[in-house]
């Protein structure tokens, strides 16, 4: 049987993993071939890195961290993080990331999604979705809209309705963020993973504000998650990814141990 | 001397199969190629791919290298990754494309909207993950790898082939599809070794051992 994946994400920028509360107040988590190694050791399923970096300066550090985690780590990697254009998708692959993550590009020109995956096929192009909710529908659900530009610019668009089209358009999986949780420990919105998920054909990664090992259960069981995204609880020692592992497994969830 | 070519054809992403092939084999010359003397030298061929069945075929071809890869399929220890393994069937659903046609067989998509596990919840397509893979024979290549070990898939279709004695190991998703198979000296797997953690590197190693002999 399938197992669900976990995925610890680094954060890096100017070379270092970092992690922040609601996207802001990084702190230094260490050294991002470090972390993965240990990550790998641990048994993570994947990894993600995620180039926070601001300036242009410093962009192409990501490409030798990605480059010297791959000759050592052996899991499917996914980069994302300032990818503009199919030049950029194709930059990260070669350095060695398995997948590509497109986020603020995807709003700004969703031609980038068709693109990629016609020339890199589906399986490489995940689509980033950081969104939050903006109150309720008519009947009284949540409705909850995309933002974009870590979470500075919201941009009206429906978040279910932009996961359909991003698949329509080739997206292979879907990273769902929910910006009110990110780093805030709380639990994943689990509406907003469920209502992506149920909307979709393609694997739905569950991202932002796990606190606690009961969160990962509960975005897999409750929130309809195929893969389950977390930083702070791992970074900082809380929880190794083999203990996540093993209370998902006493919890009935399929995993890899 | 080549001892191991990994076929380029402008298909996808060649660094994690040579980077995963050095490390299991840091001894051995593995160059990503494609040019047809080279793949013709080396002692061993890796053929992957991604992407798109339709393009594969058609760079294959625009870069004169159809004959080559037959021809290496035919004579030298040969292992087929993800697409590369599709590629050598006659015909597959993705774009309604021919393949290389030197096994006899189809590349079927999976009915995303008609599969459900056992609890009822939607499975999804791509078939994105760690699952596992049981051995349906004794074969060199499986040489230390335990049997229902979990192997990294990503893709949404798979290989049926005419001859059922050709498959060497099934996955279920939800029912049994074809994660390997062996023919001769042919093994090619579905799944991505480079990309399976030990077990993936255990094959990869086995496969730099391997005589060639079924």
């Amino acid at each position: 049987m399938l197992a669900k994946r976990i995925i610890p994400c680094l954060d890096v920028t100017d070379g270092r993993v970092v992690k922040g509360v609601n996207f802001l107040e990084l702190r230094d988590a260490g050294d991002p071939v470090e972390i993965a190694r240990r990550y790998d050791e641990q048994g993570a399923d994947e990894l993600t890195f995620l180039d926070i970096t601001a300036s242009s300066d410093n962009r192409g550090l990501i490409l030798h961290i990605i480059e010297e985690v791959a000759s050592q780590v052996f899991i499917p990697l996914t980069v994302g993080g300032g990818v503009r254009e199919v030049e950029d998708v194709r930059r990260l692959l070669n350095a060695g990331a398995d997948k590509v993550s497109i986020n603020t590009s995807a709003v700004v020109n969703p031609q980038l999604v068709a693109d990629a995956s016609d020339r890199y096929g589906s399986q490489c192009i995940v689509v980033a979705i950081d969104a939050k909710q903006v109150g309720v529908d008519a009947l009284g659900q949540p409705r909850w809209e995309v933002f974009t530009h870590g979470g500075r610019k919201e941009t009206g668009l429906d978040a279910v309705e932009w996961a359909r089209k991003m698949v329509s358009l080739g997206a292979g999986e879907l990273l769902v963020t929910s910006m009110d949780r990110d780093g805030t420990k709380i639990g994943f919105n689990l509406g907003l993973n469920k209502a992506i998920s149920d909307a979709v054909d393609v694997p739905i990664i569950a991202s932002g504000g796990v606190g606690n090992l009961q969160h990962l259960v509960d975005g897999v069981k409750l929130g309809g998650a195929d893969a389950v995204l977390a930083a702070s609880i791992f970074h900082y020692g809380e929880y190794t990814v083999h203990q996540a592992k093993e209370y998902m497994r006493e919890h009935g969830i399929e995993v890899r141990l | 001397m080549i001892d191991i070519a990994v076929v380029d054809y402008g298909m996808g992403n060649l660094r994690s199969v040579s980077k995963a092939l050095e490390h299991v084999a840091p001894n051995k010359n593995v160059v990503v190629t494609s040019s047809a003397k080279d793949i013709i030298d080396a002692e061993r061929v890796v053929f992957p791919g991604q992407g798109a069945m339709p393009d594969c075929m058609r760079e294959l071809e625009s870069r004169g290298l159809h004959d080559v890869i037959v021809q290496s399929a035919a004579s030298k220890p040969f292992l087929g990754i993800c697409i590369g393994l599709q590629l050598l069937f006659q015909h597959s659903e993705e774009g309604d494309a021919n393949g290389l046609g030197i096994l006899a067989g189809k590349v079927k998509r999976f009915a995303a909207d008609a599969m459900h596990d056992a609890e009822g919840n939607k499975l999804k397509v791509p078939h994105m993950g760690w699952n596992q893979v049981y051995q349906k024979q004794t074969h060199q290549m499986w040489k230390d790898i335990p049997n229902g070990e979990r192997f990294y898939y990503v893709h949404s279709y798979y290989v049926q082939p005419h001859d059922a004695s050709l498959v060497a190991g099934v996955t279920e998703y939800p029912t049994p599809f074809t994660g390997a198979i062996a023919h001769n000296n042919i093994f090619a797997v579905q799944f991505h070794p480079e990309k399976s953690q030990h077990a993936g590197l255990q094959l990869l190693s086995n496969f730099v051992q391997w005589n060639g002999k079924p």
